[in-house]
């Protein structure tokens, strides 16, 4: 029998806060919830969290100066729940440590999945070998299927592939993956990632003009889906 | 003559400084080149016209901006062939002249242009006095000259000259001018070659020519020229490959450091003596300074015009000018020395001596020997001079006569009260009050005229009014006879020395006030907190330290002079008198009247000169219609950068200001925005959030009637929350403040993108989108041309019947990316197409439901791109809304 995860969740509306309970027990979460920056820093310290969701908009303190804050000494996944039009905010708070991101307002079921996909983190992935759908990969023999046929691909994308595989579910931003298939020099030159990345599609996704597994979050970065 | 010393590996930082401003200067101005000669006739206006055909030939645009053939046939064929840009027609008295038209050439834009004759004086009416400044003009808008110099032409060598030849030259120019040149060629020929040239009329008409060569063009003058033609040029070419090892920072010897100083007045033994120290500063490579103190003495008219020409010459040589005021011309001399870290001082051979110069004058040279200490004193000997000894204008005898009456009466009034008392105090002490009268009466500014005079009437009044034997002028005892010589004496001596007492107390508050003002300007500038008090306290303080009318012109905001004086000038200005203005502020130079340049101005302009640009202009024009003088000047120069700094310092802190002022409503903006999409989202989340919820967990349970219920619930809320980022949109583009995040991506990845987006929406509908070519990777901001593509879409879907297709065709033309969107719709009435894109416009008789936003937004969110949107109607049936973006990569 599961222990049951503990999510807390951070929101200055009291409204929020308990819709996302209900829903969220409902899912045989235990919730547990605060309503501004002094209380979170206790709840996050005192309950040994498995998931944090945030809301970028606090009122007392900035919502991007607590997470910085949970950061410093807490490795726990956190979901920061955000506006349209901020992605701004959402890349600097993904760079400051946020693992992933949700607009509101939300599709309950979206919302579900990427609370499971970032929980999925703290399970360290055994396997050797990664299948959805119609891709398979194998990690010890670098060979990678489509639809049972193998497919070359040039190190970069194999690179890119795996980044997204191990993340698999949860967003990254550009900067982040520039960061770690070419290296901190640069982080600025988007133009490669695009053209990797489409390249990537082309051959792997079924149909190029509609993308089912590598998705664009838009001005944020990219997010690979999770296929049954 | 070179100190050469240990050897000190050590170029001199100072050195290598100046050398590379000068160097920075040399860049971005054009580049002289001079041909130089000994004298006429050797072929240096030739020499120039081959050199710029030649350059013709390279291609190089030449033109003559002004050449003297002298009707010299061979010189005359040259010219054909190169344009000659027409003279500028100037009348003096009722005479026509001819000179170099500046402007005409600088409109033209040449490469290089020939103006022959670089040492030539304009008339008067030019805008510049001499010809070399026409030319350091046409330098400075980044045209290259070529010009003509004889050797006699040059400052320094005039009196040579004239000693080699006889002829004084009166066409001259200041050495800084030749130093300036960055090439010299000298077109040499020996004597005989010239004098046969001569005898061919080459030179000069058969006529002239027999004159001359029994006049100037003798052998024994022409060599002695050509020698020091030939000096010259090797020295420079020395001088130069000194700047030239100093700024490669090769080792060499290490210049020992003089520097000099030359005091100087106002007579023509002075302008010698100027040349002199320059030759004696060139040779030792040593800074100098000329240094003129201003006595009690006052200096007439003509010597005036004297003195103003040696400081002239002496800053024309390079020297440092400074004025200062003392009565003692020796310690004057020697305070600046210290200043200025001096080590030699340079004075001329003193004056016979005389009884007088020694009773009253000050013996300079034992005065400077005095108080030197370490300083070098050298005397200039050598360079005859004519004695002067002027009685009058050793005392100051110009006072005015009714000062002498004044101490006349003054004289008559204490013998009057002497007289009465006489028989109790006794005649000797009478002399005794007569004496304190004397005494005192400096300290009611009287000068040394009257107080002798004084002296004068008051002696003989104590001899033939109380000396016994009373009115007679005879003396009757000889201790009596020693004491009227003796009261004279003590009487003169004690009246001159309190005079010159109360001078130099004079000097001093001189002095002091000329600090003081300066002091006060700068306060209350500091204390000034905009433009507008700053150019009042200029204003004010100017008129009160010089007594003259103020003008002040600032730059406009585009940089351009503005065409409207400040409210606190005290003149006004009319169309000229705004042109030579506007000269002033784009050449960064002082001109008008009293000066070289545009010396027919009414008033004097000076720039104001800011670290990278020309704040504006400053005119003044004297009460008295006199001539500042020197320390003057020197003070208003002064205050001229004072209150430059003051303008700069205010102009920073405005736009420190305006951008505080601009991020502070920017922050603001944002906050308010955030609270109010807040406000708005929260409960709209709240709405989808639960609904989605109940739509989830019912679907299992299988309860339809809720279900679908709540699923009505979903939809409105999903509408209501479109409409609400639509307003939110509204809001931030009319804000102004949105900002484009531009960034590479791909098109295809947009479109993609819009399709997941626009899923539920496109339930009865289908979207196809097609690529016509390859669209490379261009900067934009994503999330606004996804906002707006869905925009577009949207409307289409709104008014296209069930099953029809909205398409997307996508290409690139020359860097432009081209997106076509059309659907089978009813299209647009033909009025309505230029309507569409506004705010909150809705084609009349469309069903309801939409706000009119949803297109202007995407209106507004190309623009932001610099891109077009237009609709049209299809031909087929249906609309196309074509919209253009341009394909930046920056």
């Amino acid at each position: 029998m599961d222990i049951k995860q503990n999510i807390i969740v951070i929101d200055d509306e009291p409204q929020i806060r308990k819709i996302l309970r209900i829903t969220l027990e409902s899912e045989d979460y235990k919730v547990i919830t605060a309503e501004n920056a002094e209380q979170a820093i206790v709840v996050v310290g005192t309950s040994h969290p498995n998931l944090i969701l945030l809301d970028l908009g606090l009122p007392d303190r900035d919502g991007l100066t607590l997470l910085k804050e949970i950061r410093s000494w807490c490795a726990v996944p956190v979901i920061i729940l955000s506006v349209r039009n901020s992605e701004e905010d959402i890349v600097t708070a993904l760079d400051s440590g946020a693992d992933d991101y949700i607009t509101k307002p939300f599709n309950t079921a979206e919302l579900l999945a990427r609370i499971r996909a970032n929980l999925r983190k703290s399970q360290i992935p055994q396997e050797s070998v990664f299948k959805n759908s119609y891709l398979s990969v194998d990690f010890a023999s670098h060979i990678v299927m489509k639809n049972e046929e193998e497919i070359k691909l040039t190190n970069i994308e194999y690179s890119l592939l795996l980044l997204f595989i191990k993340n698999i579910g949860k967003v990254l931003t550009h900067r982040h993956i520039l960061k770690e298939i070419w290296g901190p020099s640069y982080i600025e030159h988007t133009q490669y990632l695009r053209v990797f990345v489409g390249q990537l599609r082309k051959k792997i996704e079924d149909d190029d003009s509609d993308n089912k597994m590598i998705l664009t979050e838009s001005g944020v970065g990219y997010r690979m889906q999770i296929l049954k | 003559m070179h100190m050469e010393d240990q050897n000190e590996i050590r170029p001199d930082p100072d050195n290598l400084l100046k050398l590379i401003n000068d160097k920075e200067k040399k860049k971005r101005t054009g580049k002289l080149k001079i041909f130089f000669g000994m004298c006429a006739g050797v072929g240096k206006t030739y020499a120039m016209l081959e050199a710029a055909n030649k350059a013709k030939t390279e291609g190089i645009n030449v033109i003559i901006g002004l050449i003297e053939t002298h009707k010299r046939s061979d010189t005359e064929e040259l010219t054909i062939g190169l344009e000659k840009v027409p003279l500028k027609e100037i009348e003096y008295r009722n005479v026509k002249f001819y000179e170099m038209d500046i402007d005409a050439i600088i409109r033209m834009k040449p490469e290089l242009v020939l103006v022959d004759e670089l040492a030539h004086t304009n008339i008067e009416g030019s805008r510049h006095t001499k010809r070399y400044q026409d030319i350091f003009e046409l330098l400075d808008n980044g045209i290259n000259v070529f010009t003509t110099l004889n050797v006699q032409h040059l400052e320094s060598r005039i009196e040579t000259v004239k000693q080699i030849t006889g002829a004084v030259v009166r066409e001259t120019i200041p050495d800084s001018v030749f130093d300036r040149a960055d090439e010299i060629e000298l077109i040499d020929i020996t004597p005989e070659e010239l004098i046969k040239r001569l005898a061919e009329g080459k030179v000069y008409t058969r006529e002239k020519s027999k004159q001359a060569v029994q006049n100037f063009f003798r052998k024994g003058n022409l060599t002695a020229l050509r020698e020091m033609a030939l000096r010259l040029t090797a020295e420079r070419v020395d001088w130069q490959l000194r700047d030239y090892i100093s700024e490669k920072k090769i080792t060499g010897t290490w210049k020992s450091r003089q520097r000099l100083l030359v005091a100087i007045g106002p007579s023509p033994y002075s302008a010698e003596l100027i040349r002199w120290t320059r030759r004696l500063a060139y040779s030792m490579e040593a800074p100098w300074t000329a240094v003129y103190v201003e006595t009690e003495q006052s200096v007439s008219e003509k010597n005036k015009d004297q003195l103003i020409s040696n400081f002239t010459l002496a800053r024309e040589l390079g020297a440092e000018v400074i004025t200062t005021s003392d009565n003692n011309i020796a310690r004057g001399l020697i305070r600046i020395a210290k200043d200025k870290n001096i080590t030699q001082i340079i004075i001329g051979k003193p004056r016979k001596f005389d009884f007088f110069s020694m009773l009253f004058g000050n013996n300079l040279v034992k005065e400077l020997l005095k108080i030197s200490g370490d300083i070098d004193i050298n005397i200039a000997g050598g360079i005859k001079r004519k004695p002067r000894f002027d009685l009058l204008h050793t005392f100051n005898f110009y006072s005015k006569p009714s000062k002498y009456l004044l101490s006349a009466l003054i004289v008559f009034v204490v013998a009057i009260s002497n007289y009465l008392v006489y028989e109790d105090i006794g005649y000797q002490t009478v002399a005794l009050l007569f004496l304190l009268t004397i005494a005192l009466l400096p300290l009611f500014n009287f000068g040394p005229g009257p107080i002798l005079l004084a002296a004068f009437l008051s002696a003989a009044t104590w001899d033939y009014f109380f000396i016994p034997p009373q009115f007679t002028l005879h003396i009757g005892r000889i201790e009596d006879v020693v004491m009227l010589i003796m009261y004279f004496l003590l009487a003169l001596v004690t009246g001159v020395l309190s005079a010159r007492i109360r001078t130099q107390e004079k000097f001093v508050r001189q002095r002091e006030k000329k600090t003081n003002a300066l002091y006060i300007l700068t306060r209350e500038l500091s204390e000034a907190n905009d433009i507008d008090a700053i150019t009042e306290i200029s204003v004010k303080n100017i008129k009160n330290v010089f007594s003259t009318d103020v003008l002040v012109i600032y730059s406009s905001p585009k940089g351009a002079l503005s065409a409207l004086s400040h409210s606190a000038s005290t003149f006004p200005i009319n169309e000229n008198e705004w042109n030579y203005a506007e000269w002033v502020f784009n050449n960064s130079q002082k001109a008008g009247r009293f000066t070289n340049t545009l010396p027919l101005a009414d008033a004097t302009y000076y720039p104001l000169i800011g670290k990278e640009k020309v704040l504006g202009i400053i005119g003044i024009k004297p009460l008295d219609n006199q001539r500042m003088s020197f320390d003057q000047q020197d003070l208003f120069n002064n205050f001229i950068i004072q209150i430059a700094v003051a303008l700069e310092r205010e102009l920073l802190n405005e736009k420190a200001k305006e951008t505080f002022l601009l991020t502070e409503s920017e922050k603001l903006y944002k906050t308010l925005f955030n609270s109010i999409s807040h406000e708005l989202k929260t409960p709209l989340t709240a709405i989808i959030s639960a609904s989605s919820s109940i739509i989830e967990t019912d679907t299992q349970t299988g309860s339809g009637f809720i279900t679908s219920l709540t699923r009505e619930i979903g939809v409105a809320a999903k509408r209501l929350n479109t409409l609400v980022e639509n307003l939110l949109d509204m809001a931030r583009l009319e804000s102004g403040i949105m900002k484009l995040k531009a960034d590479w991506y791909d098109i295809k990845d947009l479109f993609q993108n819009i399709q997941v987006k626009l899923k539920e929406d496109l339930s009865v509908h289908k979207l196809k989108t097609a690529y016509r070519n390859e669209i490379k990777l261009f900067k934009f901001d994503f999330v606004l041309l996804e906002q707006a593509f869905i925009n577009i879409i949207r409307n289409c879907i709104q008014y296209s019947p069930a099953e029809s297709i909205i398409l997307i065709e996508v290409y690139s033309e020359e860097d432009i990316c081209i997106i076509e969107i059309s659907d089978n719709g009813p299209g647009f009435p033909d009025n309505a197409l230029q309507k569409v894109f506004d705010k909150f416009y809705r084609v009349p008789g469309t069903k309801t439901g939409g706000t009119g936003l949803g297109l202007s937004i995407a209106k507004g969110f190309i623009d932001a791109h610099n891109g077009l949107i237009e609709v049209n109607n299809k031909n087929t049936g249906g609309a196309v809304f074509t919209i253009k973006i341009p394909m930046r990569n920056n």
